[in-house]
C-alpha cells in the first residue's frame, strides 16, 4: 500500500520572509495558478509572519492581508487556501473574521512551542465557524518530546485537527526528528506534520525521517522559498517521496514548472545556505532574523555571526526582533572598550 | 501625629495580580486590605493572605455584596468577562473600582499621563489597560507631545512566559484591542498596533518593550528630552522602570526600548509586565486615599 502524504505550500507566507514581505498582486497569482495546475493540495499566504503581523517590529507587507485573501482566493479553486497566524499578532475579531468571510479553508494557527494555551480561543473560534484547524508549534527544537507531546496534547484538545512541528531555525538532525514525531503519533489521535528549515542541510532528509515515523503532513515551498536558508524544498520533496513510493497527488512536471515561473516570476535566487544560515542553525535561532542581523551588524560595526551567537545565549525567538540591537549594541560597547 | 483614616481595599481575584497587589497594599501607609476574595481557599494566594493576617473569602464579588461597608475600593484582578459583571454589581452599590482586566469599561488610566484627570472626573471605574499599556503608552505618550501628528505608533512587549497566567493566556485578543486603543485615545494616533510575545526562555526575561512610531522629520533632541521626562515620572511609582534603547531614528520611524524590572514583592523580578501594572493601580488608590475621593461607605 502506497503511503499518503498531505502537502502544504507555505511559499506564499514563509517566502514572504526571503522578500521583505514585498510579494506582489502578480506574485500571488502567477504562483496560486501553478500550484493548483501542479495539484498542491494545500497553498498558504500572507505575511512572513501570518495574519495581523505587518509591522515595523517585524516589517511591513506591500499587500493588505485582504488584498492578499481576496487574490488567493481568485485564483484557487481545487487547490485549498490556508493562513497561518499567531496569537499576540492577530485576533479573532480583526483576522480570524476576516478570513472565514474571505474564504480560507484551512487555519493554522501557531505558538511557540511551549506557549500552546494561547491557541485554545483562536482554534474554538475556527472550528465554531466550520473551519479546518491546525495547531502549530514554533520552534520546536527547544522543547523535549514529552513537553511537545503535552503541548500538542493542549491543542488537540482545543479542537486541532492535526499537529503540524515547525524547525524555524533549522536546526534539527533526522534522528531528533523522528524522536519528536514518533512521540506524537504515539501520544496524539489527530494527524502529525512536519515543518523543515534547510540551515544545515537536512530539510528533505528531515522531511523524509518525519514521514518515516508516521508524519502524515509535510510543508514544502517551492525553490525553498522561505525564511533564512529557506524551507524544504518542495520540487524535490515531490521527487523524492515519488522516488520513495509515497504519493502526494502532486504532477511532478508540473511543480517543476512551477519552480521556473518562481524563478522568473518572484525568486530569481533561490535561498541558499549562506554562512550566516549556518551560525543561525547552530546557534538555534530563528533564521528569519537574519536580514536584520546583517544590518545590525553593519550599522554596529560589530560581527553578524557574534549577533547570532549572542542571540542564542539569550533563547531568542521569533518576534524579539528588538533583541537583535540590544546584542549588537553590547557587542560594539565591549569592542569599544576593548580597543 | 495626626493620624487618618486608611482607604479600605478589597481585592477579587486571588492570582499572581491580586496577591502582589495585596502584598503592596499591606505595605503601603494610606491604605489598608480588608478583604482578600476570590474562589478558592487552597490557592497560593490565599494561603498567603491568610499567613499576613488579611481577611479572606472563597466567594468572590459576593462577600462585598454582603457587606457593602468592608471596602471604599475594589481592585477587580480577574478577567474581563468576569469584570463586566462584577461592575453591574460594584456600580450599583456605589464602590470605585480599579479595573486590572483588559475590559476598558471605564476610564483609561495611565498615572503619569492621566492620573489627575481620572480623579478630577470622579471616575468611578479606572481601567488600568494592559501591562504593556503601562509601559508603553507614557513613551507613546511623550513623543506625541514633540509630534502632534503621528500616523502610527507600535508597541511590541516581551514577557516571561512563566509570569503570564491563564488568564493573561485568555485574554490576549482583549489585551491586543485595549492596548491599541489607549494608545490612540491618550495619544492622538491616528493608527496603533499592539504585539504580544511570550518568551519561554529560561531563566526568564525581564520585561521589555519597544516602542516604534512613524516620524517622517524627528526632532530627536526634544524627543530626548520629553521621553526622558517621561521616564523620572515613572520611576517615581515604577521604581524598575529603565530606558534601555534611548530615541533612535530610523528610516522613517523613532524607535525606543524600556525594561521593567520587577521589585519582586509577591512575584519574580522579571515579572515586570505584572508589576509596573500594579505599580499604576497603587498609585491611582493613593491619590484616591489622598484625595478624600471617596465613595460613600467611608463616610
Amino acid at each position: 500500500m502506497t503511503k499518503k502524504i498531505l502537502i502544504s505550500d507555505p511559499t506564499l507566507r514563509d517566502g514572504n520572509h526571503a522578500v521583505r514581505h514585498q510579494l506582489s498582486r502578480e506574485d500571488f497569482t502567477a504562483y496560486c495558478k501553478a500550484a493548483e495546475a501542479a495539484g498542491v493540495p494545500i497553498v498558504e499566504v500572507g505575511h512572513g509572519n501570518g495574519l495581523g503581523a505587518s509591522s515595523l517590529l517585524v516589517g511591513e507587507c506591500r499587500l493588505s492581508d485582504d488584498e492578499i485573501l481576496s487574490v488567493s482566493r481568485a485564483n484557487l479553486s481545487k487547490s485549498r487556501l490556508a493562513i497561518h497566524v499567531i496569537p499576540g499578532f492577530c485576533t479573532i475579531k480583526h483576522d480570524l473574521a476576516k478570513a472565514v468571510d474571505a474564504g480560507v479553508d484551512v487555519f493554522r494557527i501557531a505558538s511557540h512551542c511551549t506557549e500552546a494555551d494561547i491557541t485554545d480561543r483562536h482554534i474554538d473560534f475556527v472550528r465554531q465557524a466550520g473551519k479546518e484547524a491546525f495547531g502549530v508549534l514554533m520552534m520546536s527544537h527547544m522543547a523535549s518530546p514529552a513537553v511537545l507531546l503535552e503541548e500538542a496534547k493542549k491543542m488537540e484538545s482545543y479542537g486541532a485537527e492535526a499537529i503540524m512541528i515547525m524547525d524555524s531555525a533549522g536546526a534539527y538532525f533526522p534522528d531528533d526528528v523522528t524522536e519528536r514525531i514518533s512521540t506524537l503519533v504515539d501520544g496524539l489521535s489527530i494527524p502529525v506534520g512536519f515543518h523543515g528549515h534547510n540551515n544545515l542541510g537536512m530539510a528533505v532528509i528531515n522531511s523524509v525521517a518525519a514521514v518515516n515515523a508516521g508524519a502524515s503532513i509535510i510543508d514544502g515551498s517551492i525553490r525553498g522559498f522561505g525564511a533564512g536558508a529557506g524551507n524544504t524544498q518542495l520540487e524535490v520533496l515531490v521527487a523524492v517521496f515519488e522516488r520513495l513510493g509515497f504519493e502526494t497527488g502532486i504532477d511532478l512536471y508540473k511543480i517543476l514548472d512551477a519552480a521556473d515561473i518562481a524563478e522568473k516570476k518572484f525568486n530569481p535566487v533561490a535561498p541558499y545556505i549562506s554562512p550566516m544560515s549556518i551560525v543561525s542553525g547552530l546557534a538555534g535561532v530563528f533564521s528569519g532574523f537574519s536580514k536584520q542581523v546583517g544590518q545590525a551588524a553593519k550599522d554596529y560595526n560589530v560581527d553578524s555571526r557574534d549577533i547570532f551567537f549572542g542571540l542564542g545565549k539569550r533563547n531568542a525567538v521569533a518576534g524579539q526582533e528588538s533583541l537583535i540591537i540590544e546584542v549588537a549594541r553590547e557587542l560594539a560597547a565591549q569592542k569599544y572598550s576593548l580597543e | 501625629m495626626t493620624s487618618f483614616k486608611k482607604l479600605k481595599i478589597a481585592i477579587i481575584g486571588t492570582g499572581n495580580i491580586g496577591t502582589d497587589l495585596m502584598v503592596k497594599v499591606m505595605r503601603s501607609e494610606r491604605m489598608i486590605c480588608t478583604l482578600f476574595a476570590g474562589r478558592n481557599f487552597n490557592s497560593a494566594g490565599m494561603k498567603r493572605a491568610n499567613a499576613l493576617g488579611v481577611s479572606i473569602s472563597d466567594r468572590g464579588i459576593e462577600a462585598i455584596v454582603n457587606d457593602p461597608a468592608i471596602c471604599d475600593v475594589v481592585f477587580d484582578c480577574t478577567s474581563a468577562n468576569a469584570h463586566i459583571e462584577h461592575w453591574a454589581i460594584l456600580s450599583q452599590i456605589g464602590k470605585t473600582v480599579i479595573d486590572m482586566t483588559p475590559a476598558k469599561l471605564g476610564e483609561l488610566c495611565v498615572p503619569a499621563i492621566n492620573a489627575e484627570e481620572c480623579l478630577v472626573t470622579g471616575a468611578r471605574n479606572i481601567n488600568m489597560i494592559t501591562c504593556g499599556g503601562q509601559s508603553s503608552i507614557p513613551i507613546a505618550y511623550a513623543l506625541s507631545q514633540v509630534h502632534d501628528d503621528i500616523e502610527y505608533i507600535e508597541v511590541a512587549s516581551s514577557i516571561a512566559s512563566r509570569s503570564a497566567g491563564p488568564a493573561t493566556r485568555q485574554n490576549l485578543d482583549e489585551y491586543i484591542d485595549t492596548t491599541q486603543e489607549a494608545i490612540k485615545e491618550l495619544t492622538g494616533a491616528k493608527h496603533a498596533k499592539a504585539i504580544l510575545i511570550l518568551n519561554p526562555a529560561n531563566p526568564p526575561i525581564d520585561m521589555q518593550t519597544t516602542i516604534y512610531a512613524k516620524i517622517a522629520k524627528p526632532d530627536l533632541p526634544a524627543i530626548q528630552a520629553s521621553v526622558n521626562a517621561m521616564v523620572e515620572k515613572l520611576k517615581e511609582y515604577v521604581p524598575g522602570y529603565k530606558l534601555i534603547v534611548p530615541p533612535t531614528a530610523e528610516g522613517g520611524k523613532v524607535i525606543i526600548t524600556v525594561k521593567v524590572i520587577g521589585a519582586g514583592d509577591y512575584l519574580p523580578e522579571y515579572a515586570g509586565n505584572l508589576d509596573i501594572i500594579n505599580c499604576a493601580a497603587i498609585a491611582m488608590a493613593e491619590r484616591i486615599a489622598a484625595s478624600g475621593n471617596l465613595t460613600d461607605s467611608n463616610a
